[in-house]
């Protein structure tokens, strides 16, 4: 690589570092309560349910993922590398379910498949097996984390150059083994970090492992602080989900394989000629259909069924319009601070690789998978003892959606600029422009669709986060997530269903806007 | 570039409109963390301030985690007032709560107060046998919770192990019956199949459904489920006197000693025991609770507290029990 062991800039490095820093804020807290705790957490740590602990957590990140890959790529290869009929539509509706919270996906799974639940009803029969455990968690969890490994799987198969592809045809290669030599091995890294994302957010979810009743160390952490009110054993379970995360982390960088992915000879990349589906254009519709219809129209379903129940039993149907705008505001701002706090951390890592960005790009993931709730209990620890003017605030709640959902801006970055040669910013450099003016001419409008992709992840992640908010948001700021989890604390389904609409009703559009900019990225490329 | 400069200016003029609220000046309104649903009690805070005009600032959240909030918060809490679901999240920070003045605590029983008076209960609930009436009539019931590990009812029970209201309830058989007997009855709900649930209102709702017979929940579910589902064929059963099973509990209240409105404070606590707001339990109230000063009827349908003899034990030692109770489950497969 060109830029190998160029050493960055210092006031870089010590901006990432300082970024790198305060993420790291909910790890010393966790090691501040370990450290009160004395010998007690070694008894917690090797004590025999925490090793089953970690396996039912092991299995479950495991079965999600491969479950959201299973799901995602070959989705993903048919709405863009094929003449699919329809498949804008089937590539708008498979991103949808990122909308969803997964405590609500788990809440309509349950409403659907449950015991006595409108599948029952319509069926007419005594009993269906139990929805809940191990395989309810996957599919509640697949549901709400596939569109990671899908977006991701997408814009590579969307910006591979086809003429690796038609070499290899030309050549005699079977279409599958192309498939299977060429196409798979690259977008490995796309699906490898979307992978990554699903495995983080399957260690910190507390929703779904909950409502499906599965053992996981997040549930684990929960019931320490919930019933025990003891914040060592709970410290411990947080560092060994920490611990899972770099295991995590370890597999996503052997799956990546750290080449180029920019063009190096001359003229641009020109999009692939779709494949003729032929005969099976009809079964991969149905694919298209079963996937939207199980994670999309049935969710959904279920949930325009609640408002009917509720509006049929004469429950006033009171539309949150103010706290919809309280989600819409803080999400916002969470998408801009987030995006902006990660581009020294992206720049650092992709145009001065070495060590130091190496470890710290690494160390902004270790806070990733803990639960929110431990999140928000560190920032309450230091705000209210050292910031108390910021304790309670937007702004604190805005940090605390940063430091949760960082890696999801730090991803959107990292393919935005894997796609620009840094020689595009040599030849600018070259041409006499300072390293800001070339950044801003160059860089800037190259990588955007790529801060755009991570801006929105954050945003859509911002708009459904539950536990941080309830926790950290300023007195009397309710937020659409926190009118669901309070309509369903007592029981009122069809009082939830509004928010829970309303919610996903506002988050489309902005899944629209990234689909229309890298779309757009993708035309004029062509 | 455009529609980004348009939404940072939106964000950052909310954002300057949202940070105004944060610290509390001891002439700020009063500051409750409550962990009571906003659904249920939002309205006494209403009639809190138009009683005393003092205005009131809630935080609402679960009754455990915004003790733990407290418990971080330390003595810079913003907080003045922690209304909480249970005795255990009350007691969890009882070093952080003060002596509530005695004209107050004296408005309620002694079984249903701190015995050092750093909280004090403003509602009452029981536990009870949450049945299905299409399934199972009255005379089929049990008289003991101990005779739910029997084997006619295996398969049919719904319970939840994580949950506070549950964890005192076997804290009150541990305390009443001896950790021995509460063993063999924690085995003998596994050997029967006990299903189990995050929290009291899934279970309501799984009676509801079919999907169990029974689940032993606080009474006052039942209505919440109603609510939704009005024709639900759903009742309460209450276990014969002296039962663990019918533990009468509270919902308190307590004064932060960390907080600059100590006044405003004990005033809200006392205008929670005060006769409006146990009227309202009464008369309003969705959830239908039992209110606790002496003289005020509960709810019609509701079995009198002075009728219900649940178990000989004290509220106050609950806190410190917890930990060998969930010791207990531990041991029975019942936790993780």
């Amino acid at each position: 690589m060109a830029t190998a062991g160029r050493r960055p800039p210092l006031a870089l490095a010590l901006l990432a570092g300082a970024v790198v820093a305060l993420l790291l804020l909910p790890l010393a807290y966790l090691v501040i309560r370990v450290a009160d705790g004395g010998g007690r957490a070694l008894d917690v740590l090797w004590d025999r349910s925490t090793l089953q602990l970690v396996v039912n957590t092991v299995l479950l990140v495991a079965g999600v993922v491969v479950a959201a890959i299973v799901v995602a790529v070959p989705t993903a290869w048919l709405v863009t590398r094929t003449d699919l009929p329809g498949r804008r539509v089937w590539a708008v509706a498979a991103t949808l379910p990122l909308v969803i919270p997964s405590y609500v996906a788990a809440f309509c799974l349950l409403g659907f498949f449950g015991e006595r639940g409108l599948l029952q009803q319509a069926l007419g029969v005594d009993r269906l097996p139990d929805p809940t455990g191990y395989w309810g968690a996957v599919a509640a969890l697949t549901l709400s984390t596939y569109p990671y490994v899908f977006l991701l799987a997408q814009a590579a198969l969307r910006d591979l150059d086809p003429a690796l592809e038609e070499a290899a045809r030309g050549l005699g290669v079977s279409r599958l083994r192309v498939l299977a030599r060429v196409t798979l091995p690259a977008i490995r890294p796309s699906v490898a970090l979307g992978s990554l994302l699903v495995a983080l957010y399957v260690l910190s979810d507390f929703g779904v492992v909950s409502l499906m009743r599965y053992d996981s160390l997040t549930r684990a952490i929960y019931v320490q602080y919930k019933s025990l009110f003891d914040r060592t054993p709970a410290a411990v379970l947080a560092l060994v989900l920490v611990g899972l995360t770099a295991i995590a982390l370890v597999f996503e960088l052997r799956a990546r394989t750290r080449g180029r992915l920019w063009r190096t000879g001359p003229g641009a990349a020109r999009r692939a000629r779709p494949v003729e589906l032929g005969a099976a254009r009809w079964p991969a519709v149905a694919w298209c259909g079963l996937v939207t219809g199980l994670f999309l129209v049935l969710p959904a379903g279920v949930l325009l069924y609640w408002l009917g129940r509720g509006i049929s039993n004469d429950r006033r149907v009171v539309v949150p319009w103010d706290e919809a705008a309280h989600s819409l505001g803080a999400s916002a701002l969470a998408a801009l601070v987030t995006v902006a706090a990660a581009i020294p951390v992206a720049v650092l890592v992709h145009r001065y690789p070495g060590p130091l960005a190496r470890v710290l790009e690494r160390l902004s993931y270790a806070g990733n998978a803990l639960p929110g709730l431990v999140i928000a209990l560190s920032l309450v620890f230091f705000a209210a003892r050292y910031a108390s003017p910021v304790y309670q605030t937007l702004g604190l709640l805005v940090f605390a959606y940063a430091v949760r959902f960082f890696p999801l801006a730090l991803s959107g970055l990292d393919t935005g600029l894997a796609r620009v040669s840094p020689r595009v910013e040599e030849a600018a450099r070259g041409l006499g422009r300072g390293p800001l003016a070339t950044a801003w001419l160059v860089t800037v409008p190259l990588v955007r669709s790529g801060a755009l992709a991570g801006a929105a992840l954050v945003f859509l992640s911002a708009m459904k986060e539950l536990p941080a908010t309830i926790i950290l948001r300023p007195i009397g700021f309710d937020t659409l997530a926190t009118e669901i989890w309070g309509a369903t604390q007592v029981g009122a389904y069809s009082k939830a269903a509004i928010p829970a609409l309303l919610l996903i009703v506002l988050s489309a559009p902005v899944l629209w806007l990234v689909h229309r900019d890298s779309g757009r990225l993708a035309e004029s490329g062509g | 570039m455009r529609t980004i400069a348009v939404a940072a200016a939106v964000v950052g003029a909310l954002a300057l409109a949202g940070c105004g609220g944060g610290g509390s000046g001891s002439d700020g309104p009063l500051t409750v963390y409550s962990g009571r649903e906003e659904e249920l009690v939002a309205p006494l805070f209403e009639k809190f301030t138009d009683a005393t005009g003092i205005d009131v600032e809630v935080r609402y959240g679960d009754s455990a985690e915004l003790a733990a909030t407290i418990a971080e918060e330390g003595s810079n809490s913003p907080a003045d007032v922690f209304f909480a679901q249970d005795p255990g999240s009350l007691g969890a920070v009882d070093a952080q709560l003060e002596a509530l003045p005695s004209e107050t605590l004296d408005r309620v029983s002694a079984r249903f107060r701190d015995a050092e008076g750093r909280w004090v209960g403003t509602s009452g609930r029981t536990r009870v046998l949450v049945y299905n009436t299409g399934q199972l009539s009255q005379d089929e019931l049990p008289a003991s919770v101990l005779q739910l590990t029997e084997p006619a009812w295996k398969n049919r029970v719904g319970i939840a192990p994580t949950n506070a209201s549950f964890q005192a309830f076997v804290t009150a058989m541990r305390l009443s019956l001896g950790d021995e007997k509460t063993e063999a009855w924690l085995e003998g709900m596994k050997a029967n199949d006990a299903k189990t649930y995050e929290k009291n209102t899934p279970i309501v709702e799984a009676v509801a459904s079919g999907e169990i017979d029974v689940g032993l929940v606080n009474h006052y579910y039942l209505s919440l489920v109603k609510e939704e589902q009005p024709d639900a064929p759903i009742a309460n059963h209450l276990f014969e006197a002296g039962d663990p099973g019918s533990l009468v509990s509270v919902a308190g209240a307590g004064v932060l000693s960390s907080s600059d409105q100590t006044e405003d404070a004990e005033r809200f606590v006392e205008f929670l025991l005060s006769e409006e707001a146990q009227q309202f339990y009464v008369d309003e109230a969705e959830e239908n609770e039992y209110p606790l000063v002496a003289g005020i009827d509960p709810p019609a349908g509701l079995v009198p507290l002075d009728e219900i003899h649940g178990p000989d034990v004290e509220l106050t030692a609950f806190g410190a029990e917890l930990s060998s109770t969930v010791e207990l489950l531990r041991k029975t497969g019942w936790l993780s």
